[in-house]
Parts: structure tokens; sequence; C-alpha cells
């Protein structure tokens, strides 16, 4: 059916089509990222709901007193694949939050589940002036806004791992990235704090996490998730790529079913050419 | 073509039907009993998977605007809002953008094909330039298509590629702000794009109907190059031919799926999920894959030619990179149709490939060091290829024998 | 012979209805969700369902407030227009509802309705016509005050939403 140069041309397309925005970021000095084993990751990934709520409390509790979520609700959080929170928990949650909303009284309203995450700054001039004229950026899609390089030719296995984690592997990196002071000779600006994996590494972010910083309850399972640095970074940025990403298990769960399907159907179909084509040189 | 047919209305119905709008004839001559050489591979169920292709953009597409609203202000909040709201949005949304990637793919394999195979070689001309400006319409209607998630590199893409034209003389900067409806890339750049990318498909789906209706005249090229000569040499398109494509559409849906399902974003680019920011140019800007190689011609061009800025240089050169695809069919006046009985042109046929896949890498590497020479030299040797090589090959080269029919080829197959 | 091609005509059917099969169903497959984007997205379905708070509302008080982007009546009722709508004869209606299927039991007080006129769709205006209800300007229907057509061109009266009491002064509609 195919002959060598068929595979061989076969491949180059592969390598053409294939060599697309990796090459370019092999360019730059790519500071060296350790990737992390993600529950999410792969054909069978799924988020794993305690780390979500962990890395939920520590969006909260930390991240968003700067960082927005625009395109969050509240609801979201009680979807099937995320964090699992109940609709009484959201509810109570939502209502803890004050939205702007031009036809109540006063302008504002408890929130309820169908809002949006509010803004900590009501414009993005003030979000600078609160941050040393360094704008936080906002969460809703920031871990599939950040990506891994990988050296040539490695980035090329990516397409058949579907790899797809750069945005939490980065995040990781940066939140445990942070050095004390600046390597010598490295001019580090007033008010800036130096960062392996930051592009520049002057990072307008002071370290936002320190170990025994947020209290974990244990799960029901009694199991104690550690209380540090590393452990804080694996789980919002695990939140974080939920929030990016909120139908990554259906998406994937249905991907297996149609991909199943494709090879069934696919296999019909070569026998039913070969039926017909049979008897005919060709 | 009406010789094909074997169509006999059946009933009263289909009688009456035929004497005013004879479609269930036409239907019949040209997909159903339609001569075809039966020794087509399957590098040409390749345009069966295009026409599906342009089908799914088409679809998708239609149902994405339906959800997305084309305003600076709102066009990301609108393409994530499908995304997370919107029934199915994920998966609709990820088979348009990922659709685009395998459609360029696929293009990309068909053109090969028709190269390596002589396809643009009379009677097929028209053919071989329908199908370049199918091509050319493509690449408009997906870099259009890229600029409306109005993610950063949608906006640095638009402002780009709309400054290619700035380097027209003299109408250069009115045709800039004609084309961005303004003295940068905003909002009305943005409608426009929005409408027009809406506008493409349909004249690529006539362009389409020209392409297949050009190829229906002289009938489809074969592996041989040989013409057919007697019913011997084909079948009817129907069910051989139908089977086989929808075949190799089936395998094709395999890849498509991969991504859709499982790296939806693996083909873009992550800047592309920051909001368009015209004060702030990512690190690196890249087009998407596809046009990767045409990227690097106009790249590769920074010296003065002459009178010519490179500026102004690079933009004919690129230009330059696609009409020269029109010329093709009077490049190689071999009167041999298929490289594998052309043993010089089967060598430069895979180096050009080569040369091809080396752009697309260089149209993604930074542009300094070793990378601006290299893409230099495959510029000149892209260029090479078409008024150097091909022209001197047809006059030196010295074909092998050709099957005296596609009968006589297959045979010989068969018993080997 | 003639058992053997049968035999391969018979595998040959099954081969092909089988596949075409496959094919149909993966068609379904397809077909559906390109249906179902149609359908009310996540965020519209989220404010299918809404909670409002009656304890603002002063006695002979209405208000409008928007529930799947359509307006609601919510009316207090004074004991005069709860006693004039409970003592209409249903004879006297053209689209014949008590009182007490108006509101709910233990909230007569309270009037929740669409806003919508049911002749045309007008929003009808509060404390007028001829009925101490509603009139809608649009084509002169009257409304009593329990909503209820009494005289103009509408059919109907006053849709009442799908809500419960979830507390005394808390209203769930939807």
């Amino acid at each position: 059916m195919f002959n060598t140069k068929t595979i061989i041309a076969a491949l180059a397309m592969v390598a053409a089509s294939a060599l697309a925005a990796p090459a370019a970021q092999a360019a730059g000095e790519a500071p060296h990222i350790e990737k992390q084993d993600w529950s999410f990751a792969g054909i069978f990934g799924t988020y794993d709901e305690n780390q979500l709520q962990r890395g939920f409390q520590i969006f909260r509790e930390v991240c968003s007193s700067c960082h927005g979520a625009r395109l969050i609700a509240f609801r979201n959080l009680a979807e099937p694949g995320g964090p699992g929170f109940s609709e009484a928990q959201i509810k109570a949650l939502a209502a803890e939050y004050e939205i702007a909303d031009s036809t109540a009284e006063g302008g504002v309203r408890p929130g309820v589940p169908a809002d949006r995450w509010p803004s900590p700054f009501a414009t993005e001039q003030d979000a600078r002036d609160a941050n040393g004229g360094a704008l936080p950026p906002d969460f809703s899609v920031l871990a599939k806004a950040r990506g891994v390089t990988d050296a040539f030719p490695w980035w090329l296995t990516n397409y058949f791992t579907g790899y797809s984690e750069g945005g939490p592997d980065y995040i990781h990196a940066l939140l445990t990235g942070y050095h004390d002071e600046a390597p010598e000779g490295f001019d580090l600006p007033e008010g800036k704090s130096y960062n392996d994996v930051f592009p520049g590494h002057a990072i307008g972010m002071a370290p936002p996490l320190m170990d025994e910083m947020i209290a974990y309850t244990p799960g029901e399972d009694g199991v104690e998730v550690p209380m540090t640095v590393d452990q804080y970074s694996k789980d919002v940025s695990a939140y974080m790529m939920w929030m990016a990403e909120p139908g990554l298990v259906a998406r994937k769960e249905t991907g297996f079913r149609v991909l199943l399907f494709l090879f069934l159907f696919a296999g019909l179909m070569w026998a039913t050419k070969r039926r017909i084509w049979k008897g005919i040189e060709h | 073509m009406s010789e094909h047919s074997t169509y006999t209305p059946g009933s009263g119905v289909e009688k009456w039907l035929d004497e005013r709008l004879p479609i269930i004839r036409f239907s019949k001559e040209h997909l159903m009993d339609f001569p075809t050489p039966k020794n087509l591979n399957y590098w040409w169920t390749f345009g069966a998977i295009l026409a599906f292709m342009l089908v799914v953009q088409i679809i998708t597409g239609v149902v994405l605007a339906m959800h997305y609203t084309p305003n600076v202000a709102l066009a990301f909040d609108s393409v994530e809002h499908i995304r997370r709201d919107v029934n199915g949005g994920r998966i609709i949304q990820a088979t348009h953008a990922v659709g685009a990637s395998m459609f360029f793919a696929a293009v990309y394999i068909h053109i090969f094909r028709g190269m390596y195979f002589g396809s643009y070689k009379a009677p097929r001309e028209i053919l071989w330039i329908l199908g370049v400006l199918i091509f050319v319409l493509m690449m408009a209607t997906a870099f259009m298509g890229y600029v409306l998630p109005w993610g950063q590199m949608s906006g640095w893409a638009a402002t780009v590629i709309t400054n290619i034209f700035a380097a027209i003389p003299v109408v250069g900067t009115p045709l800039l702000e004609l084309l961005r409806g303004g003295f940068s890339v905003g909002n009305p750049t943005l409608n426009r794009f929005f409408s027009l990318h809406y506008l493409l498909p349909f004249v690529i789906a006539a362009v389409v109907v020209l392409h297949i209706w050009a190829l229906h005249v002289p009938g489809n090229n074969n592996p041989t190059g040989v013409d057919v000569k007697s019913s011997r040499d084909t079948v009817p398109f129907h069910p051989y031919y139908t089977m086989k494509d929808l075949f190799g559409i089936v395998l094709f849906l395999i890849p498509f799926a991969w991504f859709v399902f499982f790296a939806p974003d693996i083909l873009g680019h992550p800047d592309n999920y920051i909001p368009f920011n015209p004060q702030v140019t990512p690190a690196h800007i890249v087009p998407e894959w596809y046009f990767l190689p045409f990227y690097a011609i106009l790249r590769a061009i920074d010296f003065n030619i002459l009178f010519i800025d490179s500026k102004l240089g690079g933009v004919i050169f690129f230009g330059g990179s696609i009409l020269i695809l029109f010329f093709l069919p009077w490049l190689d006046t071999s009167k041999v149709r298929s490289g594998t009985f052309r043993p010089m042109f089967k060598w430069f046929y895979w180096l050009f490939v080569v040369n091809f896949v080396a752009l697309t890498y260089l149209g993604a590497a930074p542009a300094e060091g070793i990378y601006v020479v290299l893409a230099k030299i495959t510029t000149f040797y892209y260029f090479a290829h078409f008024l150097i090589i091909l022209p001197l090959l047809s006059r030196l080269e010295t074909p092998r024998p050709l099957p005296t029919s596609i009968s006589e080829s297959v045979l010989g197959k068969a018993h080997s | 012979m003639a058992t053997q091609a049968e035999h391969h005509s018979t595998r040959r059917d099954f081969l092909f209805v089988a596949t075409g099969a496959v094919g149909a169903v993966g068609a379904a497959a397809v077909v559906w969700p390109l249906i179902n984007q149609l359908n009310p997205d996540a965020s519209t379905l989220a404010l299918a369902s809404i909670e409002f708070n009656l304890a603002g509302i002063e006695e002979g008080q209405s208000v409008t407030i928007m529930w799947r982007g359509l307006p609601v009546f919510v009316r207090h009722r004074t004991p005069a227009e709860i006693a004039e709508a409970q003592a209409v004869p249903l004879s006297e209606l053209k689209d014949p509802a008590t009182d007490q299927e108006r509101t709910k039991p233990g909230h007569e007080q309270w009037l929740v309705m669409i806003a919508n006129c049911t002749h045309l769709g007008c929003v009808p205006v509060g404390d007028s016509g001829d009925f101490d209800g509603w009139f809608c300007p649009c084509h002169g229907s009257h409304y009593d005050s329990a909503g209820r057509i009494r005289r103009g061109p509408a059919p109907t009266n006053l849709v009442l939403p799908p809500y419960e009491f979830l507390s005394d002064t808390l209203i769930q509609i939807g």
C-alpha cells in the first residue's frame, strides 16, 4: 500500500507541520523548567478534586488580593470536573462578595453563583498604582498563556504525547524559583525580586508563598498534605489550569470515545474498501 | 461529458426533472460514473480530504459566528465564552482552530503530490492555477481568522502582515490605512476581518467548483502520468474512489481528533491567550506553522537590492514565492509527467521538499546568527528550483521508458 | 460454487451494512452537538433561577424585576385589593381563575406575574385600568388586582412564573 518513498514523504510532511512555534522559543536562552507529574496530563488525565480545593484556598487567601479571574463564575466551582464544591457552599461563598450592579441599591449587591469573580482593582491604573507600576495579570486563562520550551528535537515528541501542561509547569517553576538575593553582577531594580524562570529575571511580584503559610485541613482519608512552598505551588498551578481549562475532563472523556469510534470505523472502511476493490488490479 | 452517462430516468417524475434540471444526470456522471484511473494511490485521497475540510471549517465557522463578537473590547472574552459556556463550544472551537492546521497540512500534501506526479502539465494548467488560487485564498482566510480571537499573536499578526503593504512605493501608506481602517490595527480592522473571514470560504468553495470542473475535463492524472487509453484503465468513481476517499478521510480524522481532544492548543501559541496589547510585542512573534516557509522568505531579504530597499525586497520575494507557482506549468517543460520516470527530477524534487521543510524551520527560528545565512540559502534555492533547475532538467534529463498504458503498469506491479 | 458465491455475498452485505450503520451513528453523533450549541448556554442557564427578597416592598407598592430576560411584576397588595379580587365571581371572568390560584397560600398579599400582556407582549401600566389593576396601553387590555384579564383583546390572564417562597420574605423564581 505504501512504499518507502511514501513513508519518507509522510515523515517529511509531519516534520514540516511540526516545526512550529517551539523552534522560535528554542532560540532565547530558555531557563530549564522541571516538568511535574500532573494528574490532569495524558489521555486519562483528570483533575484531583482535593488538589483543586487546596489550590482554590491559596488563590483566595493569597493570590486574589492582587490577581483577578474575570472569566470565572462562582457557579463554575460547583460544576463537574472542577473542585467539586456543593451548590450551598458556592451560594454562601458568592454572598461574601460584593458585586457592582448599577440596578442595585447603592450600586452593589451580594454575589450570586451566576456572578463572575470580582476584580480586586476597579481599573487597570488602580492595579498598577497598588503594585509599583506592574500589572498583576488576570488568572482566568494564564495557565494556557504560558508554556515550556523543549530543546530540539524533544519538542517533536510533545505532538505525540499531547503535552499541554507547559503552563502549570511554568507557574510551578516560577513560584519555586525565587532567590533571596540576585546573583553576583545582576543589577536588580528597586522593588523587584530575582526569579530563575521569569523572563529577564526581575519580577515585580515579591515571593508570594512561604512554608506553613496556609493551613491545610487534612482530608477525610486523614492524609496530611505537606505545607511547603513546593506543594502550595503545585496546588495553585493545578487550580489555575482548571480555571483556564474547566472542561478538560469532559473533553478528554469525549475524545477517548471519539478515537475508539474512529479506529473501529477506519477498520470497517478499510475492509469495505478492500472488498470493493477485490478483483481490480490497481 | 455526457458520453459517460448511463443514466436513463427511471420514473416519470425523474424524466420530468431531467428535462428541466438534469441534476440527477449530472450527479451520476460526475460523482458516480466518472471514469477514474484505477491506479491512483493514497496521495490522491487528499483532494477529497480537502473538500471535507472545507465543509468542516464552514460548518464550525458558522456555528462560532453565532456566539462570537467582533469588537476589540469583547472578542477575546467571547471566544472564552464559547469555550466555557456554549454547549459543546470547546470542541467546536478547537475543531475550527485545529481544523485550519489540518486543512493546510492536507493542502501541502496535495500540492506536493501534484508537483511530484506532474499534475500541473498540459492539459491541466488551468486546474493547477485554480489550485494555487485556492491556496492563496486559504492563506488570506486563515490569516484573518487568526486575528479574530484578538490575543497578542492575533493583534501583532494583523499589525505585521498589514505592514507588508506599506512597503509598496507611493501608495503604501494610504493603502495601509485603507486596509486597517485607521492608523493602527483596531476595531475597524477586527470588524472587517470578521466580515471577510466569513465571506472568503464561500469564494473558496466557488473556486473549488471550478477546480473540479477543470479536473473533469481531462480527467485525473495518475501515478504513471500516462494518459488514459481505454476503459480498461479506469474504474467508475463510485464505489471505487468514494470508498477509498472515505477511508482516507477517516484515517485523516484520527490525528485531527487527537489534537482537538487531547492537545487543542499545541499547534497554536500560548501568547494568544493574552489579550492584545498594542503597547507590548511578545518576545518571539511567529506566524502559524503553515505560513512559516513564506515568512522565512519575507525575512531573508535584509539587504537593499539596487534601488529596492530591504523591506520592499522582502515583500517582492514573499509575493514572488507564491506567484511563481502560477507559472510552474511553463517552467517545467519535460514531456514526462510523473517523477517516477524522471531519475534526475526525483532527486531534485526531494531536495526541494527538504529545502521547504528547512524554510519552515527557519521561519520560526530567530533572525540571528547562522539562521540568517541559512534563510538566505534556502530562499535562493527555493527560487532556483523553479527558475533554474526545472527548466534545465527538462533539457538534460533522459527519462526512463514509460509504460504503454495504465493497465500494463498495474499488471507489472501485481506480479512483482 | 453457488453456495460459495452466496456465502460471499452475505458476508459482503454484512460488512457493508455494518460499515454504513457505524458511519450513520458517527454522523448522528456529530450532528447533535451542532444542534445542541443553539440551546441556552451555561451562563444563560445560571440565571434561569433567581432569588428575590420581598422585604423592602411596602404595602401597595409594586416593583418590576427581570427574570430570564422578561420583566416580572412583584406587587404587595393591600387588603382592599385582595378582598376585591376574591369577591369577583368566576362567571365574570374571561379566563376563570380564583384569587387563591393566582397566589401562594399564606402569602395572598404577594402577586408575582410575568409583566407581558398576553395579547402581544407589551408591558401593562400598574394602578390603572377599569378594574384597579393593570392597563395595557398598546391595545387596551384591562387586568384586575389579581392580574386577570377583564376586558380587551388579551386572551388570558397575566402569566404566573414558577416560583416558591423560601421564607416569608424570600422567593425563588424559576
